[in-house]
């Protein structure tokens, strides 16, 4: 009796184990076949000469580095700056009205009313497909659409006005469509940060007699930091990979002089007509790494030990036992 | 036990038999006298100009059914794979198709599709397309009345026919007559050409329409071919380096001057601005257009009412007129390509020879749809037709016009390249017109954004 139920107790831990690993499998099969490899495949492409002159096919043939030298000579930095000042523009404003919404949300003496209702309107826009809502705003925004007319009707401007002609106007538009999308999703990502903050320290900082800004950026910026960097750096990654926004708007030309073409589209149109899986290859890389790096930095952030104490906060220490632990008066 | 062993073997060989069915490609040679025809037809194009032509005059199509199918007489589905143009989408769709032709299921097979002037070369030099004499089975009498530059285009290097077109596509100016007559003073093609006829005259129009407050075009590129079909040599030679006609910079220079003078109101070619300047509400005096978009474009951005009928009265329907205008040029043009690997080369023969080389179709479908078709006889018969005119024209008879000018088309300037370096030229282009960059710049846009698209083209360095 008793050995069989040692067996049973054996059988028992050993099998959830292997249930774990088996649901676990089809996972790593298809991010095998479907990311791994093609990855691999990438890197190794972008070592060789290879692409398409209409129907036939060149190469593919080894030359080394010289997809990315071809690549650094061409106008990847411009791109790449054009895809950072594009960031920027949208982060910026995302960031300052998600941060205020998420305060504002959660503040139990404001007291807001029909919250729910507010935060499914401003989280509907992401849920729109990028495309559409980039067709939209190119229909919108057309020398003769309703902006431009709207705009001449209140005599702000004199004759039609072509947005794509306009390098601060379409990456305005851009950052704008991209804050529309997005600032739904950061601001309910900031308000569940913010409900993590313990009530008892308002309680405190308000009998203390702490101000409304005094509170936002003595208390609740430093405790909502670990989601406010996760938050900053995964919409950096998101960021880095514009493309359907941009290219539907812009229809592909990347405005004027190129200048919201972002990485993204250089790389579409590598692939496009002729099938340039080399320089492709390269461009790919250059954003895998870029993407790796800042993924990295997000580990790091996140995963730092919480009980390491600061600069500031050892030198506090050391004065404080100095003086023999009595507290400053 | 045996039981379950038998079922297997049953099953397996059930499904062995059907597989072997399914497999009806030919591998020795084509065989065109009808038999052994798959059930599916796929065409493959990017806009429904020729399915509305097949629907209309192929004498076989009996219906569509719900799911956009044609069924044809005998029971043959018609399949079309419609892939827009942009971003080069219907070429990536039709090059994987094609390459897998030979093993993909019939059904599925590519048997017939359609390609555009600037780039019919690239097919019809490869061995995806084919010949329409020796392999398909169509005469040189069936040929005979084509227009000579239709056939030289998709000629490969080795002297052999690769496709076949119903369109002549020679361009014309096309002018609002209520502008004219008030700008002008006459709205009489005739005389309106004597004001055009050459590019000096054509920009002291301008200049006067400017004055009345018109626009003499709408578009950057409105006259591009008008240029650029004039080069005297091809714009890649054998280096594969880009050589920039003398014409394309004239064009470049004289649509700068419009731009600054306010001549042209500065749209892109298809953006909707630029349609609606067609229309009731524009302000455009005219525009260059070949045969099929006087019907297939014009016609449609005249009417103030889309929905209702192409009739006088309806916006500008009937106040157009055209004109030989400052150059002669063609624009465009859609070719008819029989796969190779396809299931149905019968039924390919048939489409074409109907639609491209039958007199009472090409006739038929010109006093339809206004269209220029590929034939000699039948748009002589019309030209000299004195009954003839158009009503969405005023009356005219465009056809005898376009007839002058089908024969002076002269295609041997063309090369692979021409659709990215058109294209090129008119996007890099388009900042310069507007001013938001010189044309140092804009020059080197054109050859930053050429290297992204054909990676082994140089640029000549001065």
């Amino acid at each position: 009796m008793d050995k069989r139920m040692k067996i049973n107790k054996r059988k028992k831990k050993m099998s959830y184990a292997k249930w774990g690993y088996i649901l676990l499998i089809p996972f790593f099969v298809v991010f095998i076949i479907f990311q791994f490899i093609p990855l691999m495949q990438t890197f190794y492409y972008s070592f060789y000469e290879y692409y398409s002159i209409g129907l036939s096919e060149i190469g593919p043939n080894f030359v080394g580095f010289s997809n990315y030298v071809k690549i650094f000579q061409g106008s990847i930095l411009k791109y790449a700056g054009n895809t950072l000042i594009l960031w920027i523009l949208c982060i910026i404003p995302q960031m300052t009205i998600s941060l205020l919404l998420a305060v504002w949300f959660t503040d139990i003496r404001l007291h807001l009313r029909a919250t729910g209702f507010f935060k499914t309107v401003i989280y509907m826009p992401n849920l729109v497909m990028a495309s559409a809502f980039g067709m939209l705003f190119q229909m919108l925004f057309a020398s003769n659409g309703p902006i431009v007319d709207l705009l001449m009707d209140w005599g702000w401007i004199e004759e039609t006005f072509n947005i794509n002609q306009s390098v601060w106007g379409t990456r305005g538009v851009i950052a704008l469509m991209n804050f529309l999308m997005w600032f739904g999703n950061t601001t309910i990502l900031l308000m569940a940060g913010v409900m993590g903050i313990d009530n008892s320290v308002y309680e405190a900082a308000t009998i203390d007699g702490s101000g409304p800004f005094k509170t936002f950026f003595h208390i609740t910026m430093p405790l909502l930091m670990p989601i406010f960097i996760y938050v900053v750096i995964t919409s950096l990654i998101g960021g880095v990979q514009l493309f359907d926004v941009a290219q539907i708007f812009t229809s592909g030309s990347g405005a004027v002089n190129n200048s919201s073409k972002t990485l993204m589209m250089y790389l579409y149109k590598l692939i496009g007509t002729s099938k340039n899986y080399g320089e492709a290859g390269a461009v790919s890389v250059v954003l895998f790494v870029l993407t790796a790096f800042l993924s990295f930095l997000v580990f790091a952030f996140t995963h730092r030990n919480p009980n390491k104490l600061s600069r500031k906060q050892r030198r506090l220490v050391k004065e404080y036992q100095l003086k023999g632990g009595e507290k400053d008066a | 036990m045996q039981k379950k062993i038998l079922r297997l073997v049953v099953g397996v060989g059930t499904i062995a038999a059907l597989c072997s069915c399914g497999d009806t490609s030919n591998v020795s040679g084509i065989n065109t006298d009808g038999t052994n025809e798959g059930d599916v037809l796929n065409i493959r194009c990017w806009n429904d100009e020729f399915q509305g032509r097949f629907r209309s005059y192929y004498p076989d199509y009996m219906e569509t059914d719900s799911d956009g199918n044609d069924i044809l007489r005998d029971g043959t589905k018609v399949v079309w794979t419609i892939t827009a143009n942009e971003d080069n989408a219907y070429q990536n769709a039709l090059d994987v198709a094609l390459k897998a032709n030979e093993t993909a299921d019939a059904d599925d097979k590519v048997d017939m599709f359609l390609m555009e002037a600037d780039y019919a070369l690239k097919y019809a030099d490869s061995d995806y397309s084919l010949d329409v004499k020796n392999d398909l089975g169509l005469t040189d009498y069936d040929l005979s009345q084509q227009y000579q530059y239709t056939k030289d285009i998709v000629t490969d290097s080795n002297g052999a026919l690769k496709g076949v077109s119903w369109q002549a596509c020679p361009g014309l100016f096309a002018y609002r007559r209520d502008i004219a007559k008030e700008v002008l003073g006459t709205d009489d093609p005739d005389e309106v050409q004597q004001h055009l006829s050459n590019w000096d005259d054509f920009n002291d129009v301008a200049a006067q329409m400017k004055d009345k407050g018109y626009y003499m075009l709408s578009g950057y590129d409105d006259a591009y071919r008008a240029y650029s079909n004039n080069i005297s040599n091809p714009l890649v030679n054998d280096n594969d380096e880009i050589v920039i006609d003398p014409m394309i910079e004239e064009w470049i220079d004289t649509t700068k001057y419009y731009s600054d003078m306010g001549y042209n109101h500065g749209t892109t070619l298809w953006d909707t601005t630029w349609s609606a300047d067609q229309g009731p509400n524009g302000k455009v005096f005219g525009f260059f257009y070949s045969t099929w978009g006087i019907n297939f474009t014009l016609e449609g951005n005249s009417l103030a009412d889309p929905t209702a009928a192409k009739e006088l009265g309806n916006g500008l329907y009937g106040q157009y007129a055209v004109t030989e205008g400052p150059a002669s040029f063609y624009w465009g043009g859609s070719w008819l390509a029989g796969a190779k690997g396809t299931d149905n080369p019968y039924l390919v023969k048939k489409i074409m020879q109907t639609m491209t080389c039958s007199r009472t179709v090409a006739k038929h479908l010109t006093l339809d749809t206004l269209d220029y078709t590929n034939n000699k006889a039948a748009m002589e018969e019309i030209a000299e037709d004195d009954t003839y005119g158009s009503e969405f024209l005023g009356g005219q008879n465009h056809i005898a016009l376009f007839a002058k000018s089908a024969d002076k088309i002269d295609m041997s300037n063309i090369s692979p390249y021409d659709q990215g370096i058109n294209e090129g030229i008119q996007t890099s282009f388009a900042d310069y017109f507007a001013g938001s960059v010189t044309k140092e710049q804009a020059w080197d846009n054109f050859y930053t954004n050429i290297a992204e698209v054909y990676p082994n083209l140089q640029r000549i360095e001065d």
